[in-house]
């Protein structure tokens, strides 16, 4: 029924046109009030041709004139000339200032945008990109557009614009050596575009290096404790290396082709003045030319040549700005596979009731896990899901909080298709307690209020204070808290590793428990708190959630023992269902797990 | 690696050591360079020399000079190859210098990562730290980029100097007269800049910051419904950053026509003088137009100065950057004696251990071992803990949740040292231990399995195939062990399965499961297991902890008591201190606190039953 879950592209196949007409479409900022700056740009180009033209006129009328050389005539054209070129600074200014500030919110815009479709990706989609890979997506990736545009959108502005200039003029002065300068141009233009290409993979390849060397470092960050442990930092230094060599060889390679092309353009434009020296001399024999009018030409060339040798590095910094471009579109244009229905209903707050009908689910490429599951929670019970590790509990308990859609059948929220509902207001009414609940890296306070949603909202600090302090009240953890080094105000570190993991599950708790919802699904939530803390809380749970659903998954079968209901899950099915007293003395999974439960927990004590 | 002085040393430094790190590179790069400033200056001449002497007079009719016309189009464009090969040679060792110099810096930064001990971990942030990686080197090697270029352009200015000098003085003080006025506006240039590109960097790195911890939390995120808030958050953040890039933008806006303009200037200048010097007849029109052509040849170039003071702060701020992690002191050095390799146990020693860590200040600021002063006072994590267990003993540590145990069993692996007291492994003090003389003996299997982004076999035996001394039959015996064959088995490829980022693919249990066997292999002489079992069936843990070496010291944290029964004695924690140590019913009888702990869900079910009947 489902896609199978879509996954990442590492680039967007669009092409460097459509991606850039791609990439402006998703920030329309960088267009806006593109026609003045336009205007900008060419009278800072036409600013360029001011000292080549003055010193013509300053060797024809002023140094070569008949007169013989005229000093006041040369100071009013240098004069003149220099209150062109104020002008032409002044645009140029007028013309980057425009240009960075929109492209600036465009950009800005599109690492927001990018972000949040990252949020909205379903967590398989999530989880087939290392972390450290989607951040580049929004950080590096963006970061090389800006420098692009800090650079390279001007010049290339600019240096189209002289280009444009450059040719008007040299036709003018001859239209015979101006087909001469093109005519060399020619196999360059197509040199360029079968080199553009190989660039473009060039850098492409470059970024995807970079990508993966910034994963394998993320690994000696993130699992820097398990480094330690196993003594394996010189193996993982090897691995990173390894990374940061192809990144290096990529980076190099990539620099070698930029050279090549760029001393393709270098050759082409001396070749075009040695020509030009040639044809010159030839045509002004035949009197069709002046000496005068080539050595102008000469400088002309000059103008010609310059921008275009610079519109190939702009164009090579482009194809790395477009690589990165395309990186970002790639996350833009992957589907979400768990979407936000576009007409959704508002499911209303109140007691939840469940239904799963003949959900079957399997992982992308991977086999069937869950095989039909029909099941109903009835509104207001505590349901304990039990089974075998690996037997499909958790694939249960994601489906109901729909982390993922079922491959078939259907799971409904009061009869209403969790597929019609707006993720809003599902996630308003159920909330997935996991068990690896991560912390921000701020205090404890800041972590429990991180729960507060909605209209549960309060305003100033001191209530948020006192409702976290009532949550661990609530949960039976006043005492805990206190012990803490300094309460509400202990930092929990990064990734809240400050904490012991039981001490993490503990805030978890208090953050879920503030965060309130109809439905609570607590999946392993206190698999890492000592008994007496886990009795304790389970106790207070049951008071604060009394009247809701929840469904709690445990190993530890004291959960089931308080349920109303239990299931047994295994291999995919769902074997047993019934009363934690019934099933206890009915012969069968759950029977069998509950007798090794006891005699992990009482028989040694009994013993005694 | 810090770098000292003013900042005309530090830039110094930091351009010098860059090339030290590949001079073959450096020498070949610049001296590519320094052809293509010659070959630059020699093209304006071959094209003075060809206008001049061969076509003017060709076309006032010299036969002679019409003979030679190719002549003057061959040597321009042989010039012109030349040039070429400079440009060519300049960019790619150029290029080369810049990732070389890049790598050297990560390859520095995660030696660093590597080396730094928890501590440090603790206080500072998986954004930061990758941000090292990416923007601050790419910053840091900036420079690199247009240094060659720069200095062929040096090499391009002493010729155009004697070029000029030889044709006019004057018509050289005119040309050269600009050069002081760019330095000038390059260096009040900088002044704007640095401010502005240092904190366009820092917030290039708490933008990092935002969407790494966001994305780790996106678990949390999706289960609360919060993508809003976090949206918000970063957006917040990547506006300061916009508005950072803005002001760095806005300031080479101002700057750039500045730098730009004085060039075209100076060639009128060149003009002027050429015609006041042409009007007294020292020098003829050609010299004009000679200088002139030269100066327009130089416009761009003598940019590169420009470009080379522009990267420098930002540079220098990427530079500092870096410095500041790969200087880190090493709070967790490690000494030279050995520990010898006996068949049986390690007989563990703790005496008289204490544990404080500074009161947090600010988060995640100060160093390791840089206490703020007048901050909060130091918490102590571990009070006077003395403890002895014998080779091949195996203990139990129970208590609260927080009371200490990780970070207890954590100093015998040495993952941190006490502040106080020793902690001894076969009578040698752990802080006098080599490199590599914990991992070969003790193994430490922690609360939080991280899973590398490898095959099974990779993250079970930790090595490269090659250098690899355990054979797959060793990998799946590990595996049987901690009964995660199976699971293994049924991948499609076995132990080549490749795991996915932090072993998304796997359970819990199968992650701490896998992270058991990765220990097992090792047959340490100690074994530490830190609530390593907590998401595996009670059934399986039972097997694993049966099936464990029996000639290893085995420390275990456990809230199962069916484990914590089989072991010799158990300690009871709480807050930090050993409040009783004793064989689990020894702790029974006579440690309240102890039984609450174990007796916790008999306690719990007989309650229930209790309520039941009255209900």
């Amino acid at each position: 029924m489902t896609e199978p879950s879509a996954r990442i592209a590492n680039v967007s196949q669009h092409g460097v046109i459509a991606t850039i007409r791609r990439g402006v479409a998703l920030s329309p900022q960088i267009v806006r009030g593109i026609g003045l700056t336009l205007v900008l740009a060419l009278v800072s180009a036409a600013g360029r041709i001011v000292v080549p033209m003055t010193i013509q006129r300053t060797i024809d009328d002023g140094i070569l004139a008949e007169s013989g050389p005229d000093a006041g005539r040369v100071i009013t054209f240098a004069v003149l000339a220099v209150v062109g070129l104020l002008i032409a600074g002044l645009s140029a200014a007028g013309v980057q200032l425009r240009l960075i500030s929109r492209t600036e919110a465009g950009l800005a815009a599109l690492r927001v945008r990018a972000f949040r479709h990252i949020h909205d990706l379903s967590i398989l989609t999530q989880n087939t990109e290392r972390r450290g890979s989607l951040v580049s997506r929004v950080t590096a990736d963006i970061d090389t557009i800006t420098q692009f545009v800090q650079w390279g959108g001007i010049m290339l502005i600019v240096a189209s614009l002289q280009l444009v200039v450059a040719t008007v003029l040299m036709l003018v002065y001859s239209w015979q050596l101006t087909v001469v300068v093109y005519g060399c141009f020619v196999p360059l233009y197509l040199l360029f575009r079968a080199a553009q290409p190989r660039v473009n993979r060039a850098y492409v390849r470059l970024r995807e290096r970079t990508g993966a060397m910034l994963g394998s470092m993320s690994e000696a960050v993130v699992g820097a404790e398990t480094v330690r442990a196993y003594g394996v930092a010189r193996r993982t230094a090897e691995r990173i290396d390894r990374d940061i060599e192809s990144t290096r060889v990529a980076g190099g390679r990539a620099q070698i082709l930029v050279a090549s092309t760029f001393t393709a353009g270098n050759l082409v434009s001396n070749l075009a003045l040695s020509v030009v020296i040639v044809v010159g001399a030839y045509l002004g024999m035949g009197g069709a030319l002046s000496a005068g009018t080539v050595v102008a030409f000469l400088f002309l060339v000059q103008l010609f040549t310059g921008p275009v040798q610079l519109a190939t590095e702009i164009l090579n910094e482009l194809q790395n700005a477009v690589a990165g471009w395309r990186r970002v579109i790639a996350v833009i244009d992957t589907p979400v596979d768990v979407p936000d229905p576009a007409d959704g209903v508002t499911s209303p707050r109140g007691r939840a009731h469940v239904t799963l009908t003949g959900v079957r689910y399997s992982y992308p490429d991977g086999p069937e896990v869950l095989h039909g599951i029909d099941l109903t929670l009835t509104p207001g019970t505590r349901v304990a899901i039990v089974g075998h590790t690996g037997g499909g509990k958790t694939t249960v308990a994601k489906l109901v909080a729909r982390f993922m859609d079922p491959s078939a059948g259907t799971v409904t929220l009061d009869g209403v298709d969790l597929r019609e509902i707006t993720l809003a207001s599902l996630r308003e009414r159920i909330v997935l307690v996991p068990q690896e609940g991560f912390l921000f890296d701020g205090t404890v306070l800041d972590n429990v209020a991180y729960g507060l949603r909605g209209a549960g909202m309060p305003g100033t600090g001191s209530n948020v204070q006192r409702a976290a302090q009532n949550a661990f009240d609530m949960l039976g953890l006043t005492s805990w808290l206190r012990d803490l080094p300094q309460g509400l105000n202990t930092p929990c570190g990064q990734r809240g590793e400050a904490l012991s993991a039981g001490e993490r599950q503990l805030v978890a708790l208090a953050r879920a428990a503030m965060a309130g919802g109809d439905l609570m699904i607590f999946d392993e939530a206190t698999s890492a708190v000592d008994p007496a803390t886990d009795v304790r809380v389970a106790r207070a749970l049951e008071a604060l959630t009394h009247g809701r659903s929840t469904i709690t998954i445990a190993h530890r079968l004291s959960t089931a023992e308080a349920a109303d209901v239990v299931v047994v899950v295994d291999g995919g099915h769902v074997v047993q269902v019934g009363s934690h007293t019934d099933l206890a003395t009915e012969p069968g999974v759950y029977a069998a797990m509950h007798e090794a439960w006891i005699s992990h927990t009482r028989s040694e004590v009994e013993a005694q | 690696m810090g770098l000292t002085g003013g900042k005309v040393r530090q830039s110094c430094q930091l351009m010098w050591r860059g090339m030290k790190t590949c001079p073959r590179v450096y020498v070949l790069g610049i001296g590519m360079s320094a052809l293509w400033g010659a070959a630059t200056v020699a093209i304006s001449q071959a094209i003075g020399w060809a206008t001049s002497s061969i076509m003017v007079p060709a076309m006032a009719g010299d036969l002679a000079a019409q003979g030679r016309i190719w002549q003057a189009g061959v040597v321009v464009f042989a010039v012109a190859v030349v040039l070429a090969l400079g440009v060519w040679g300049r960019r790619v060792w150029a290029g080369w210098g810049y990732v070389n110099v890049g790598a050297r810096h990560r390859s520095n930064l995660s030696d660093a990562y590597l080396r730094l001990p928890m501590s440090w971990h603790r206080s500072h942030s998986t954004g930061q730290l990758l941000a090292h990686a990416s923007a601050d080197v790419d910053a840091a090697t900036g420079v690199f980029n247009p240094m060659p270029f720069a200095l062929g352009v040096v090499v391009m200015l002493i010729g155009a100097l004697i070029a000029l000098v030889m044709s006019d003085v004057w018509l050289a003080v005119a040309a050269f007269i600009v050069l002081p006025l760019m330095v000038l506006a390059n260096v009040v240039f900088q002044r704007y800049m640095t401010p502005a590109v240092t904190r366009a960097q820092k917030l290039r790195a708490t933008v990092a910051d935002a969407a790494h911890e966001s994305f780790e939390a996106a678990l949390i995120v999706k289960s609360l419904g919060t993508a809003d808030r976090e949206e918000a958050t970063f957006a917040a953040a990547a506006d300061d950053l916009r508005a950072a890039n803005t002001r760095v933008g806005n300031v080479q806006a101002v700057f750039n026509p500045v730098l730009d303009t004085l060039p075209p200037i100076g060639t009128l200048l060149v003009v002027v003088v050429g015609v006041w010097r042409l009007t007294y007849g020292h020098i003829d029109a050609g010299d004009v137009v000679g200088a002139a052509y030269l100066f327009t040849m130089m416009a761009i170039p003598v940019r590169s100065f420009g470009w080379v003071l522009g990267e420098l702060p930002r540079s220098l701020v990427g530079y500092h950057r870096i410095a500041a992690v790969v200087d880190a002191p090493n709070a967790l050095a490690p000494g030279t004696a050995l520990l010898p390799q006996q068949p049986r146990g390690l007989a563990v020693d703790l005496t008289d251990v204490s544990l404080e860590v500074p009161g947090h200040g600010g988060p995640g600021q100060s160093g390791p071992g840089e206490a703020a002063p007048g901050e909060a006072a130091p918490i102590t994590l571990l009070r006077d803990i003395s403890l002895q267990i014998s080779p091949g003993e195996t203990l139990a540590v129970v208590g609260p949740t927080g009371s200490g145990k990780t970070t207890l069993v954590s100093l015998l692996a040495r993952l941190s040292d006490p502040t106080r007291g020793t902690v001894r492994l076969d009578g040698v003090d752990l802080s006098t231990l080599a490199a590599g003389e914990i991992p070969a003996q003790v193994a430490c299997v922690t609360q939080h399995t991280f899973i590398f982004e490898d095959t099974v076999r990779g993250n079970v035996t930790l090595m490269e195939p090659a250098v690899c001394p355990w054979s797959d039959d060793d990998v799946w015996e590990a595996l049987r062990l901690a009964r995660v064959d199976e699971v293994v088995r049924a991948m499609p490829d076995g132990l080549d399965a490749r795991l996915g980022e932090r072993g998304a693919n796997l359970s819990g249990g199968q992650r701490q499961r896998l992270a058991i066997a990765r220990a097992l292999i090792r047959q340490p002489r100690l074994l530490i297991l830190d609530d390593a079992t907590s998401a595996v069936d009670a059934r399986v843990e039972q097997e694993i902890l049966r099936g464990l070496a029996t000639h290893a010291t085995v420390v275990i944290i456990a809230y199962r008591m069916s484990s914590v029964a089989l072991a010799d004695r158990v300690a009871h924690v709480d807050r930090g201190r050993i409040v009783d140590i004793g064989t689990h019913s020894e702790l029974l009888k006579r440690d309240t606190g102890y039984r609450e702990i174990a007796e916790a869900y008999v306690a719990e079910a007989r309650r229930r039953a209790d309520e039941e009947a009255a209900a």
